[in-house]
């Protein structure tokens, strides 16, 4: 039984060990430290750690402000709703148009909200980010990965959206050997009939199908892409050329995320069969995670099936 | 230039200014004209007599910072750094071109001087914010100055600002209101009345100085009592006339934006006390 963690622990306890090694990374929170956990930032380095309020358009652009004296470096934290949405027109001018060296953990990201419903759900975050100049979009698979990608993003001079979710999930990388590579993607399981993609939290899911397809006789490749902009486009590239078909899987809209960017590579260079698998385009809803993720279609049985389909 | 300490070359300056402004509109033919016409005199005294600033270093870490919130007031803002030396003044000539270092707004990565990329209203009172909360934690002296305009008091992120700086006492920023009265498609009491400013900057914990905007001894005696206060953030609500300067375009609606003809830029830069020689350029 693997190890359950969830992304948004992992983050707030990386932002504390960044917070020792780094007297220049400052947190700024509106209002859900507790839940985002950066909670545990403020406790450890409260004069480092800004309460703004309920308050995320003034947040942002102040954090940018910020991070123009003295080489500090903010992490600004929130859910993935209000810094995609609320705060959009201030992620977009304040920080990305100057290239300010602001870091935005969105967090809650897609349905796992602890029930709250379509309010609270980031279905589209990654599609707004992603079509933002000057942006770059991480969305880990696992805490490991969570706590590898927080030190890459803040080593990298320039916007970051990191995406980090709620609900506890299996950690897959082994901590001991894993290395993070910016816009690299990760083969977690090399295949020659299909590719399953996944990002984030729903790479696990690939490969739980693919733990499944190999019993039915089909042997599948498995790639993790957390960094979702600038995305690896050799790694699909090689996946169309190499295997007969590509199914992508997130925690997202169907529309302009993973499968929206991974399409587009294969627009441009090499067209193939690809089914995304997703959250349709819908707005969320209150209930179970597990429950809706099977509703929706984000089920091994649902990516074995659209396999099949695909190999038909 | 260097810093100015007599009001006297002070309202001789703001005068070139004026003049320098309209014409980088006029030969750009565009730029939004009344809201830089109205706050000429605050960054004149605020660029060449008040900001510890370095414009051979701009990026000097310990300097004092300007934010213009109002962000398309760059005929004004980019004339003031010319002659205050962070770029060469025919610089202006590309205004608005394409490829041009200066932008129709402001682009801290493009132009020398520019503390924060603004013109999305309400977002440069935060990063003022956010610079004098940076000023906090690293004990640094530098201070902090914005400019808003008072349409922009319309904008919510603007109260978010406020707020946090009132509740934490920053007295190292500085925010000055241009309150000229006009918004970009009406007068502010056709568009949405914002009522009385003072009481409700009082309300966030902020100290209000009212002066007249076009008076350099009170633009002056104003700042200064700003920078002295100590206790909190200050609001400096300078009273000023759209268009300032040209009787044609003082408070009326249409200059927010509309570049002057060739006729209107030669009347107007001849009630500027325009030497001929600037004004050659201008008659057909």
């Amino acid at each position: 039984m693997a190890i359950m963690m969830a992304n948004r622990e992992a983050f707030g306890r990386t932002l504390v060990e960044l917070g020792k090694r780094n007297q220049n990374v400052v947190v700024f929170d509106a209002d859900v430290c507790t839940s985002t956990r950066t909670c545990l930032f403020r406790d450890a380095f409260p004069e480092r750690f800004f309460q703004m309020g309920v308050a995320e358009q003034n947040m942002i652009s102040a954090a940018a402000g910020m991070s123009t004296v003295s080489g500090l470096i903010p992490w600004v934290s929130t859910f993935a709703v209000f810094a995609s949405k609320r705060a959009l027109d201030q992620v977009s001018i304040s920080v990305a148009y100057p290239r300010r060296n602001v870091k935005i953990n969105g967090s809650y990201g897609g349905i796992p909200t602890g029930k709250a419903g379509a309010t609270h759900q980031a279905v589209q975050d990654i599609a707004i980010m992603r079509a933002m100049p000057n942006m770059t979009v991480i969305v880990p698979i696992d805490g490991v990965e969570v706590e590898r990608a927080v030190y890459a993003a803040t080593e990298y001079l320039g916007p970051v959206y990191l995406r980090t979710t709620r609900h506890e999930t299996p950690v897959v990388l082994n901590p001991e050997t894993y290395r993070f590579q910016w816009g690299k993607a990760v083969m977690l399981r090399e295949g020659k009939d299909v590719t399953l993609i996944g990002t984030g939290v729903k790479s696990v899911l690939a490969l739980d199908a693919a733990r499944i397809l190999e019993k039915k006789g089909i042997d599948a490749r498995v790639l993790h892409i957390h960094t979702i902009k600038p995305i690896d486009r050799e790694a699909i590239i090689k996946a169309a050329e190499e295997t007969c078909g590509i199914v992508t899987m997130e925690n997202h809209s169907v529309i302009g995320g993973l499968g929206g960017a991974v399409s587009e590579v294969l627009t441009d260079e090499r067209p193939v069969i690809l089914k995304r698998i997703g959250i349709p385009d819908t707005f969320g809803e209150s209930g179970d995670d597990d429950q809706i993720f099977r509703k929706i279609g984000l089920s091994v049985d649902n990516v074995v099936k659209t396999v099949k389909i695909l190999l038909d | 230039m260097a810093e100015i300490i007599q009001i006297d070359e002070l309202v001789d300056l703001a005068k070139r200014i004026r003049r320098k402004l309209l014409v980088t509109v006029g030969r750009a033919e565009c730029g939004h004209l009344g809201g830089s016409l109205s706050a000429v005199e605050v960054l004149t005294a605020l660029y060449f007599h008040f900001l510890r600033i370095d414009p051979s270093k701009p990026e000097w870490e310990d300097r004092d910072r300007f934010v213009l919130s109002k962000g398309h007031n760059t005929p004004l803002y980019y004339t003031v750094l010319a002659f205050r030396g962070y770029f060469p003044v025919d610089w202006l000539d590309t205004y608005d071109c394409m490829d041009s270092r200066l932008q129709g707004h402001p682009d801290m990565t493009k132009t020398p001087g520019v503390d924060m990329t603004t013109g999305s209203l309400g977002q440069g009172i935060s990063a003022a914010l956010g610079m004098a909360m940076a000023g906090k934690l690293l004990h640094k002296n530098f201070r902090v100055f914005v400019m808003i305009g008072d349409g922009e008091f319309q904008e919510g992120q603007v109260w978010e600002a406020i707020m946090y700086a009132g509740a934490h006492r920053l007295n190292n920023l500085i925010c000055v209101m241009d309150h000229n009265k006009l918004q970009l498609a009406s007068i502010i009491e056709e568009g949405l009345p914002i009522g009385p400013v003072a009481p409700k900057w009082e309300a966030f914990g902020w100290k209000v100085i009212e002066i007249d905007g076009h008076d350099m001894e009170m633009v002056i005696d104003g700042l200064k009592r700003a920078i002295a206060y100590g206790k909190g953030p200050v609001a400096v609500v300078a009273h000023t006339l759209k268009g300032k300067g040209v009787s044609f375009m003082e408070q009326v609606v249409k200059w927010h934006s509309t570049p002057p003809s060739r006729e209107e830029m030669l009347k107007a830069l001849q009630e500027l006390d325009a030497p001929e020689e600037e004004l050659a350029e201008w008659r057909s």
